[in-house]
């Protein structure tokens, strides 16, 4: 990602200060023009997402295997979540990636009061989207559901004692399989926390950025970091959208 | 006809061009916050030879605790934390970025006429990472070790051992990222930094193997991040992915390490043949025999490397069905790795050979590669490996590959390069028994391990019967004379930089854009943008330039 903060190269006695056209404050040295840099950056950013796509596709095939193996488990486990919060959650992060893709609108027509007003929101909703997940992490540890020492298998052996393996209408596991809705939260922990981490990082970078843009730095025609930052937003959304469905919507259909 | 096809400019007139990378600017924050690929390059190759030593001293060790059929030397549990420590040190901090990450890095923009890579500070914080994640790893080591072995197989490193799993994986996990970026930079640069007229076919095979083997970085090095993410988890808080007690499967960590670690074993090696592309070239005055065949072949050792990870697995339960076809597959990556000795050999035939420690190295590596590999096909077919794994015999394979091939080419390419690098040519007769020392030394430690693994010695012991000490004391006197053979560079190398002769702009008559400008480079590499109007290795235009420049001067 380059910014427009760049050590500036070209020193007073560098040869190669004189004698080019005039260009840009933001081009780096050894780029040739603007549109080759931004190029460069723009593609970076897709092979980056793409060591993403891979990181989180390790756990993607975890999950389709267990999935398999354990089906009753994971369905029984996965009504343990909370669909409301879910829902809610899947609605703040995809407005969310609304307001980051009209930051970068508004970043490419150099409008900075519009800029620093999207990133503010996207940052507002970032936030609220950790302040739900930590409300359902809050749910599953209250209730013994993180895997480790203190996993209680209650929900599952006995669902007449839960209300949410009641209202889904859960029939009790055998032993062994409710054994396995463990592995079924160790996953759900490992994607959402891992999900969870993007987007702290997401945020630590967007309150920079607010900062930045308050400065003027992104509306000067140079939108290559809105625009990369964007592209990592919209991944870390995309994540969630596979997330959702996998963890929470999994047969909720009833009685089957 | 001579025998050397190397031209100095007069030693007593030639000068090192006043204005070059290294003089530019001054002082240690120069380097330390250097945008410059040759600086980055060079800070590489530093720390690079620094890990190198370490892990050199770990295999001293592990050969001297060899010598006698008793634990005499350390006891068993240091000893699985000296054997685990030269290999996670060799491996992710030697051999994943030594080619790469110092001759890569100086050279590729060189090679496709660009002023750097295109990230440089991305450059640079890659080797920031390299040096964290080494830092860490040294720090893991100075306080108590880890003896999972380098592939830190569940469930013994996330429920039995109670050594340093967590720092060393972290330190791993650190280095993953320094090589990720690495590899992105390259991908980028070669896809958008071209000179005109650089087409993608124009461009030196070391280009092609380094975009291959960027491809597995950027694919393959997530993955083991991951995995180590999982296994750190499981270490921590206790999750259940690799655990049985809940259902989870340690093979599952198998299937996820390997589908890194084996595409990391070409991360190593395509690097390394990239450099003995250039170095054949050179040193038989012709073009790459079937130029686009060996580009082609780096790119299919990239893709099929991806579809045999499986085969190191074939003791650890997986399905029959599994074994046949990841047999089948590993069979087909031989394919490639043929190819480009085979045109390799061709490009020899009927060359004007000259033999330059460079192109020593380069023997030594075409022979000492062609039996790692050819001993990978029986390690490949079920069968045999099912009685040779986890014993000497893959300890063997891998170190003829692993050492016989990417560290001569490594060296090689350090050798070839150097006067590129630094404007002075390292000493020719003493360099050349180096090479000799090198290779009888690797012959003599490893060779006796192919016997001894089919004897049945098992790998990871410090002990073993006593019918195996004659093979080990070979292995261990040859690793002696490997040692020196290692540290007779370091000496002559260092040497040179003072009182090597001048180098001139191209010592070896080469034909990459590399070896076109002046020896070290400018910090912008080329004073115009370079127009690239032949094909690589074209010998004929090399010629014609000569003489229009000596018709020009004249």
């Amino acid at each position: 990602m380059s910014d427009s903060t760049a050590i500036a190269h070209a020193t007073p006695n560098d040869p190669h200060a004189g004698g080019h056209e005039a260009h840009p404050a933001y081009l780096r040295h050894h780029f040739e023009n603007t549109e080759q840099q931004a190029d460069a950056a723009g593609f970076a950013m897709w092979i980056f997402l793409l060591t993403e796509v891979m990181f989180f596709g390790g756990l993607f095939t975890a999950y389709l295997i267990y999935r398999n193996w354990y089906y009753p488990a994971f369905v029984a486990a996965s009504h343990q979540l909370d669909i409301f919060w879910g829902t809610l959650n899947t609605a703040v992060l995809i407005t969310s990636s609304f307001t980051m893709a009209m930051g970068v609108w508004f970043a490419e027509i150099r409008k900075q009061s519009g800029l620093v007003l999207c990133l503010v929101l996207t940052f507002i909703l970032g936030l609220g989207f950790l302040g739900i997940k930590t409300v359902e992490y809050k749910e599953k540890i209250e209730k013994h559901h993180v895997p480790g020492f203190h996993y209680s298998l209650q929900s599952f052996l006995d669902p007449d004692s839960d209300a949410e393996a009641k209202a889904a209408g859960d029939k009790p596991l055998p032993l062994d399989m409710a054994r396995h809705t463990e592995v079924y939260f160790s996953l759900y922990f490992a994607m959402t926390g891992m999900h969870a981490l993007h987007m702290i990082i997401g945020i630590a970078i967007l309150g920079y950025m607010i900062f930045r843009a308050r400065a003027g730095a992104y509306t000067t025609g140079h939108v290559t970091f809105v625009e990369n930052f964007g592209l990592y937003w919209h991944f870390v959304d995309i994540i969630w959208i596979f997330l959702f469905p996998l963890l929470y919507l999994i047969s909720r259909h009833p009685n089957i | 006809m001579s025998d050397t096809i190397v031209s100095l400019p007069d030693q007593s007139t030639a000068r090192i061009p006043k204005v070059n990378f290294i003089t530019k600017e001054n002082g240690l924050l120069s380097w330390l916050l250097t945008g410059d690929h040759k600086r980055i390059a060079i800070l590489y190759m530093i720390s690079i030879t620094f890990f190198f030593f370490i892990g050199g001293a770990m295999a001293g060790l592990i050969r001297l605790e060899l010598l006698t059929p008793q634990s005499d030397l350390m006891a068993t549990d240091t000893y699985n934390k000296v054997f685990t420590m030269h290999g996670i040190i060799m491996i992710f901090f030697f051999l994943v970025p030594s080619v790469p990450a110092t001759l890569g890095n100086f050279l590729i923009p060189l090679m496709i006429g660009a002023k750097d890579l295109a990230l440089p500070k991305i450059n640079l914080l890659s080797w920031y990472l390299y040096v964290a994640g080494g830092i860490l790893a040294i720090y893991t080591m100075a306080t108590g070790g880890v003896d999972t072995g380098w592939t830190f197989t569940v469930p013994l490193s996330t429920h039995y051992v109670n050594t340093n799993v967590l720092t060393t994986g972290l330190a791993v996990f650190i280095a993953g990222f320094s090589s990720i970026f690495t590899g992105l930079n390259f991908i980028v640069t070669i896809h958008k930094m071209r000179c005109p007229g650089m087409t993608w076919f124009r461009m030196p095979l070391f280009c092609w193997a380094h975009y291959a083997a960027s491809i597995l970085m950027v694919l393959g090095t997530p993955v083991l991040a991951i995995t180590i993410v999982l296994v750190a988890l499981e270490r921590t808080i206790h999750i259940g992915v690799f655990d049985p007690a809940t259902g989870g499967d340690p093979i599952l960590f198998q299937h996820l390490f390997w589908f890194y670690s084996h595409p990391a074993v070409y991360i190593m090696i395509l690097p390394g043949f990239g450099v003995i592309s250039e170095t054949i070239s050179t040193f038989s005055r012709k073009r790459v025999f079937g130029y686009t065949a060996v580009a082609f072949s780096s790119v299919a050792i990239a893709v099929f490397g991806f579809f045999v990870w499986a085969h190191h697995m074939f003791i650890m339960g997986i399905s029959n069905y599994s074994m046949l076809v990841f047999s089948l597959l590993t069979m087909l990556v031989a394919v490639p790795s043929a190819i480009k000795i085979f045109n390799w050999t061709f490009t020899l035939f009927k060359g004007s050979i000259t033999f330059e420690t460079p192109m020593l190295y380069t023997f030594g590596f075409i022979g000492l590669f062609t039996i790692g590999g050819l001993t990978g096909v029986f390690l490949g077919a079920a069968g045999t490996d099912i009685h040779l794994t986890e014993t000497y015999f893959i300890v063997a394979h891998f170190h003829f590959v692993m050492v016989g091939g990417m560290l001569m080419a490594f060296l090689a390419g350090i050798h070839f390069w150097w006067p590129k690098m630094t404007g002075r040519m390292y000493p020719e007769k003493i360099s050349q028994l180096a090479a000799v020392v090198t290779f009888i030394g690797f012959n003599l430690t490893f060779f006796p391990q192919f016997i001894l693994g089919t004897l049945g010695m098992p790998r990871r012991y410090g002990a073993y019967p006593p019918e195996f000490q004659v093979l080990n004391v070979f292995s261990t006197a040859g690793a002696t004379i490997l040692g020196v053979g290692y540290l007779l560079p370091i000496l002559y190398l260092t040497w040179s930089l003072k009182y090597g002769e001048i180098a001139g702009n191209n010592p070896w008559q080469a034909t990459g854009l590399e070896w076109q400008i002046q020896s070290p480079p400018l910090t912008e590499n080329f004073a115009v943008t370079p127009i690239m109007d032949h094909e690589a290795y074209d010998y004929e235009w090399l010629e014609n330039q000569k003489e229009k420049e000596v018709a020009s001067v004249g």
